[in-house]
């Protein structure tokens, strides 16, 4: 554990009390790192390219939504365990199936998958709402003490902060395993990682399925936090959009995910209004730039400009 | 509509597929590039084949050439400064950089030409009802099919017939051999390269009416392209001529009969059939 | 007769009328020290593909301490004792020396899928893939990233990972192609280092290493074995030579 390592959560508690009217996009950043992190543990260390990943946030978000609308289970934590059970089992299923495959057909599989869903909520609409989706959400209070107010997003805040915590503790716990070395083995040479006896396809499925159930928690969290559903929670939008936060952030090193949520968010909010296809101009610029040269990220230059500073100083 | 009509309105579609999404199949076979931006040379082809056409009274024959040159002449300029960059790089960099494209050349056409869908003025000759004496159809949709199997005719003869072809055959199926046969890979693939967006541009014109042409048009499209080609298989041009025609008939029928259905049926046709089949239904030989 | 550690049976492989490996038959025996030569192109890696389960024969069986694995995984043929080092090293480049060998210990013990303890702090696995990197004189390296070190070095390291699974049966591919002849002799020693137990198959081209290390040698040519016997009538079998002289060998 490095000292640095308690900035982001200083960061975010002190958020809290400097930025009282900003508490609603202060979840929204929260709950778009998290899913970030899910998809930092699937593509950035296990190396699985994949542009469907919010069929997973879509399954925990409509799970939460249809819970509490049809069977008026409205209590925020058990409705999210049950999200996360929920889109953890469609990992499971779809990973088992999908990940024998590699390269543009897994992509290609990916999409459909969440493709699939997408339609499949659109056209279940008596369950799901349809094209309108769930308005309306209501849920009872955390803990039976704290309720979910619309307006200032409080008890959402806090309540997102601490879920993205205890996810935090478990994906680092997980990378810093010999399971999340050996998921950097098979990302960096997976010949070499058979031919050393590891079974690759079921570490593969593994953290594909426990990344599921991640972006379930955050999608339940939208949904709970919000209190609506609709069709865009499964969107190639949502999808391609968590991806570009990972990259811009970094990929493959835990905090990439919360820096590029931040920078994307904050900046999104203050250009993607008033300049739409500026911003989208903007964002396709700096997409090609970073695959061009900064594969790593925000935090691959801040690395880069460490080292050369270092460098520059010994001599 | 009767079972003809249906037939034919889903030929001409599956035929706009094909031309759009052949050089991008011949293209990710040849240079295994996952090439997401393929959609925007279609897109801007449409629109430099609709302008010339507005905007200096270019023929439609005329305009159709000019739209294949310009972003022919583009995507080599595109290739070869940056394209070229990331052939060593890892997949992940490939679809980020062809996303950034796209996204650049969706808003760039916004901002210079506007976010209206643009319409295809066609000319005289084509316009209106052709008699086959067995069905009258619309002339601009039988042109599409006529236009689709003459490509496929003379990719086919291309391939077979021409050393170009046999090159890019024979390094689609093995590149390292074809190198060390004295095959010139690198000039190969702008070639290739550039042939490919030139189809695609074309094809982005002549499907205007079908596809429509408005700045969104790679981003909605893109799934199509990309499920003709993994369905037909990498760099073969038989096999993306028939999953173009599988494709664009289902999406048209179904569109039909069962409008709310029919996407998640085409979602659930490609996943079980690359699940079947994950080189493609005419992929690879296995060894 | 007992069972060999390693056989094959009848072994063929074709990509379609390209036949790579044809009729073989093969032993390796408990504690062998065997080499397998042969012109370029004679097939001899396809061969190791074929043992190790990386390709599929067209038909035939390979059978591992008297079972037949012809339809096993490579992982699973791994975990039966079957280790192998590749021609171009397989090595993990954006890790350390330390992690890479590190990986396969933990393979072998089962603690690969661990979740829980952080690798860092399974000592078990360290010490032992220290040890082993001791004996490669890579110590020093340890904590180096794949990529700082030097082409030679790196083909010990992918010894290393070989020799962290503890396997019976070792297959080498031309162990000795790239490392400087300053530092071949480790190798040597490493391998003769090896419990008594434990077979070893070596591809080579390069005689001296062949010669010194080989107590029984097999001669591949066009996919089939063509000659098999002690290093000494290998050497002066006549036909043996010509088919060599026929051919580019490097030395």
């Amino acid at each position: 554990m490095r000292w640095w390592e308690a900035l982001p959560w200083l960061a975010g508690i002190a958020a809290y009390f400097l930025f009282p009217n900003y508490l609603a996009f202060g979840t929204q950043v929260l709950i778009t790192i998290l899913f970030a992190l899910s998809l930092d543990l699937v593509l950035g260390y296990a190396g699985i390219l994949t542009l469907g990943h919010a069929a997973f946030f879509g399954a925990g978000a409509y799970t939460v939504g249809m819970l509490a609308l049809h069977w008026g289970w409205n209590e925020p934590l058990s409705g999210l365990l049950a999200a996360a059970i929920v889109a953890g089992a469609i990992g499971l299923a779809s990973g088992l199936v999908l990940l024998r495959t590699h390269g543009l057909t897994l992509l290609m599989l990916t999409l459909c998958t969440m493709a699939l869903l997408e339609e499949g909520a659109n056209m279940a609409s008596a369950y799901t709402g349809g094209f309108d989706g769930m308005p309306g959400l209501k849920y009872a209070p955390l803990l039976g003490l704290f309720p979910f107010d619309l307006l200032y997003f409080r008890s959402q805040y806090v309540y997102a902060l601490a879920l993205l915590f205890a996810c935090f503790v478990v994906v680092r716990v997980l990378v810093h395993s010999h399971f999340g070395l050996s998921l950097t083995g098979i990302r960096e040479n997976v010949i070499r990682m058979h031919a050393v006896g590891a079974p690759v396809r079921a570490r593969l499925v593994t953290v594909y399925s426990v990344s599921a159930a991640l972006a379930g928690v955050a999608g339940a969290l939208f949904a709970q936090s919000n209190a609506y559903v609709n069709l865009s929670v499964l969107s190639l939008e949502r999808a391609a959009g968590v991806l570009i936060v990972l990259i811009l952030g970094g990929y493959g090193r835990l905090y990439g995910a919360f820096v590029g949520a931040v920078a994307y968010m904050v900046l999104e909010h203050a250009l993607a209004k008033a300049y739409p296809t500026g911003w989208q101009l903007g964002v396709g610029l700096a997409l090609m730039v970073v695959a061009l040269y900064a594969r790593n990220g925000m935090l691959g230059l801040a690395d880069a400009l460490r080292r050369r500073l270092r460098g520059g100083r010994g001599r | 509509m009767d079972l003809t009509s249906i037939l034919l309105g889903g030929l001409a579609a599956g035929m706009v597929l094909f031309i759009v999404s052949v050089g991008l199949s011949v293209t990710m076979g040849l240079m295994g590039f996952v090439n997401l931006a393929h959609g925007a040379f279609a897109m801007l082809g449409g629109y430099a084949i609709v302008l010339s056409m507005s905007g200096w009274g270019l023929p439609f024959p005329l305009a159709l050439a000019f739209g294949f040159a310009a972003v022919g002449a583009l995507s080599v300029v595109l290739e070869r400064l940056l394209y070229a960059r990331l052939y060593r790089a890892s997949e992940l960099d490939q679809v980020l950089f062809t996303i950034g494209l796209v996204l650049v050349t969706i808003a760039a056409v916004t901002l210079t030409v506007g976010p209206e869908t643009q319409t295809l003025v066609l000319p005289e000759w084509l316009r209106g009802q052709t008699d086959l004496g067995v069905v009258r159809y619309r002339t601009y949709s039988l042109m599409l099919i006529a236009v689709g199997a003459a490509l496929m005719v003379g990719l086919w003869l291309g391939f077979e017939r021409t050393r170009l072809g046999a090159q890019i055959r024979a390094a689609v199926d093995n590149r390292r051999m074809a190198e060390s046969l004295g095959v010139n890979v690198r000039r190969l693939f702008t070639v290739t390269f550039a042939l490919g967006s030139g189809l695609a541009a074309v094809g982005g014109g002549l499907g205007a009416e079908i596809l429509g042409l408005d700045p969104q048009y790679p981003l909605r499209y893109l799934a199509y392209f990309l499920i003709v080609v993994a369905v037909g298989g990498l760099g073969r041009v038989s096999g993306v001529f028939l999953a173009a025609l599988l494709i664009g008939l289902l999406d048209f029928v179904l569109k039909i009969q069962f409008p709310k259905g029919g996407t998640l049926f085409i979602y659930a046709l490609t996943l079980a059939l690359l699940l079947w089949r994950p080189h493609g239904l005419f992929g690879r030989r296995s060894g | 007769m007992t069972a060999a550690l390693l056989e094959t049976r009848g072994l063929c492989k074709s990509f379609g009328a390209l036949d790579v490996a044809r009729e073989i038959d093969f032993r390796l025996e408990r504690g062998a020290r065997q080499a397998l030569i042969g012109p370029n192109g004679a097939g001899k890696t396809t061969f190791l593909n074929l043992l190790t389960g990386l390709l599929r024969p067209s038909r035939g069986s390979v059978l591992l301490k008297g079972e037949d694995v012809t339809s096993l995984a490579q992982a699973k043929r791994v975990k039966r004792g079957i280790a192998r080092t590749f021609q171009i090293n397989q090595l993990f480049r954006g890790l350390t020396v330390l992690e890479n060998v590190c990986i396969a210990v933990a393979e072998r013990l089962g603690a690969g899928g661990s979740m829980l303890r952080a690798a860092g702090e399974r000592s078990d696995v360290i010490a032992e893939a220290t040890r082993l990197l001791a004996t490669l004189r890579l110590a020093d390296d340890a904590g180096r990233r794949i990529g700082e070190l030097p082409y030679g070095r790196q083909r010990l390291v992918e010894i290393a990972i070989a020799l962290g699974l503890r396997p019976q049966v070792l297959l080498l591919d031309e162990p000795a192609a790239g490392t400087p002849s300053a530092e071949s002799h480790i190798l040597f020693d490493a391998i003769a280092g090896l419990p008594d137990e434990i077979a070893v198959l070596i591809i080579e081209h390069d005689m001296d290493f062949v010669f010194r290390f080989a107590e029984r040698i097999t001669v591949m040519v066009n996919g089939a074995i063509y000659a098999e016997g002690t290093p000494g009538a290998i050497a002066a079998d006549r036909n043996v030579r010509a088919v060599y002289l026929g051919s580019a060998v490097d030395a």
